[in-house]
């Protein structure tokens, strides 16, 4: 079985490795690229702490290989914080709410909660409830968590003239997606200027040609 | 390293797919979102020997509604044809079927089509394509079939697609006029498999008669139960319709449900399903006077 040469952007830098056909992306992100933040709980998609993004969209990088992934963006849980290591509106918040207590499960609700709220900066009880419903926790009881999820939209609502950099952009969507409505947050303009509060440049464009 | 050992593909194209695939014969694999086959993988209760990549065959990842129905291509993935306002507009049922699959993580990544390869006898969509009546477009090299969703269906995490078949896309019937569709089920935890679940299609004539009454069934045998109750609708009312739904399966006993209780969910949400969907055609009937 001959390795493949897969490169990967993770959190902004561009990094190769020469892979098994079998190697996990969440194998690949901590054995072959050091980068030990994301966990491993169950390895069949069920815990949710191996949660990445994947051009800006969460995934379980245990039920990804890394071979399928070359060539594509990765932002793990260490390409959070801005580049001044400051950390997001979403770290601050779960550590200022007690959102974790051995940290097992965080870096993963920390990458589902910034999708999330990338895509709806004002959800709904329910929303956010179905929004972390693919993540367990053996530690807080959720109560924590759920708090310190309204507690981001809110850091994130105060710092919405640009928001910081180093946000990870949101997924790129092709064209046939313009008509689609089924993401919860407002429509139009609105959304567009929501989400280009937190993510920057690049999806404040692509929020431009959505609300078109 | 948790899976198996494979050799991996990664072709750039439909035809390159389809002869590595044609290649491989029993010892090849698909591999589309993963989320149903790297589990298999990793807890090693699937070895294939090839794996063959279609995540680069983007020009599969389409959703296309047309004029009898929406074709769903075999890249598209479930978070992509649950936003798709066009397909919710044509076929209401795929969007209310498509949120009571697993969670929004692994709806990202997961794909249509690759759930009804997969055809798991819990899963939803395997259940809609039954009640729809859609069907599966398969492919070799030189060849293309469509499979209805009757004859598709072969038993529990097998369809017809054979070794060597690359389905291609499926196709859901649009919603005719004066007709309704709901999903209900019950899980453990929001997300789960559910231990029970009924989707129900009812369709009304101008008097509000009901004309055709249908409801398919998931974790209730082995491949998607689809139970005509016209009759009974037309003669004895909902209750008893769902009773006879009720009556049809044939759940089995496992470490999270019994075969009874079961079977007491499926009557219970055949008759929340059933009546939904004749609301909702009554609806339709109303906005249309
Ligand atoms: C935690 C968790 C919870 C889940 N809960 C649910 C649930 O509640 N309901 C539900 O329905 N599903 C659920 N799923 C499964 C999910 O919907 C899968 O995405 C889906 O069943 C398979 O789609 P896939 O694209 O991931 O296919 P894969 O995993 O890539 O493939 C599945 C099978 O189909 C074959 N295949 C896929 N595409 C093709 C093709 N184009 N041609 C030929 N063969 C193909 C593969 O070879 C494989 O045998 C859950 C999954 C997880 C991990
Ligand atoms: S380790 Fe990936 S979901 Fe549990
Ligand atoms: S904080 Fe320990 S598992 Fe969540």
């Amino acid at each position: 079985m001959t390795n493949i040469a897969v490169t990967l952007t993770v959190n902004g830098v561009v990094r190769r490795a020469e892979v098994p056909g079998r190697r996990l992306l969440s194998d690949c992100l901590r054995h072959d690229l050091g980068l030990t933040g994301t966990h491993v709980g169950c390895e069949h998609g069920v815990c949710g702490c191996c949660t990445v993004l994947l051009d800006g969209e969460p995934v379980r990088s245990c039920l990804t290989l890394a071979a399928t992934a070359d060539g594509h963006e990765i932002t793990t849980v260490e390409g959070l914080a801005g580049p001044d290591g400051e950390p997001s509106p979403v770290q601050r918040a779960f550590a200022e709410c007690h959102g974790l207590q051995c940290g097992f499960c965080t870096p993963g609700f920390l990458c589902t909660v910034t999708a999330l709220l990338r895509d709806n900066p004002a959800p709904s009880e329910e929303e956010v409830l179905e929004g972390l419903s693919g993540n367990l926790c053996r530690c807080t009881g959720y109560q924590n968590i759920v708090r310190s999820v309204r507690r981001a939209a809110e850091l994130i609502a105060g710092e919405d003239d640009g928001g910081p950099a180093g946000w990870p952009s949101g997924p790129v969507r092709t064209s046939g997606d313009a008509e689609d409505t089924g993401h919860a947050g407002p429509a139009g303009d609105a959304e567009g200027a929501g989400r280009a509060g937190i993510a920057g440049g690049a999806t404040g464009e692509r929020a431009g040609a959505e609300g078109a | 390293m948790k899976p198996p050992p494979f050799e991996y593909h990664a072709p750039r194209s439909v035809a390159e797919a389809m002869e590595v695939l044609a290649a491989a014969g029993p010892e090849g694999k698909v591999l589309a979102g993963g989320q149903s086959l790297i589990p298999l993988l990793n807890m090693r209760l699937a070895a294939p020997g090839h794996l063959v990549d279609v995540n680069r065959l983007t020009g599969l990842d389409t959703v296309e509604v047309e004029p009898g129905g929406v074709r769903v291509g075999a890249l598209a993935r479930h978070a992509r044809v649950e936003r798709s306002a066009g397909a919710a507009a044509a076929q209401p049922l795929l969007r209310q079927a498509l949120r009571l699959v697993a969670h929004p993580v692994i709806r990202n990544r997961g794909t249509v089509v690759g759930s009804l390869v997969h055809a798991d006898p819990a899963a939803e969509l395997p259940a809609v394509l039954a009640l729809l009546g859609g069907s599966v477009r398969l492919a070799r090299p030189g060849a293309v079939r469509d499979v209805p969703a009757a004859g598709f269906f072969t038993g529990p995490l097998e369809s017809a697609a054979e070794p060597g078949e690359l389905a291609l896309s499926a196709f859901f019937p649009a919603l005719g006029p004066r007709c309704g569709t709901a999903f209900h089920e019950v899980a453990r935890r929001h997300g789960d498999y559910a231990l029970a679940g009924v989707a129900a299609l009812v369709r009304l004539d101008d008097g509000l008669r009901v004309t055709t009454a249908r409801a398919v069934c998931v974790s209730a045998g082995p491949v998607p139960v689809v139970v005509d109750v016209t009759g009974h609708a037309c003669a004895d009312g909902w209750a008893a319709a769902a009773r006879d739904v009720a009556k049809r399966v044939e759940p089995e006993d496992d470490i999270h449900a019994s075969a009874a209780y079961r079977r007491h969910l499926t009557g219970v949400l055949a008759e929340r399903a059933l009546r939904e969907a004749a609301a909702s055609a009554a609806g339709d009937v109303g906005t249309r006077r």
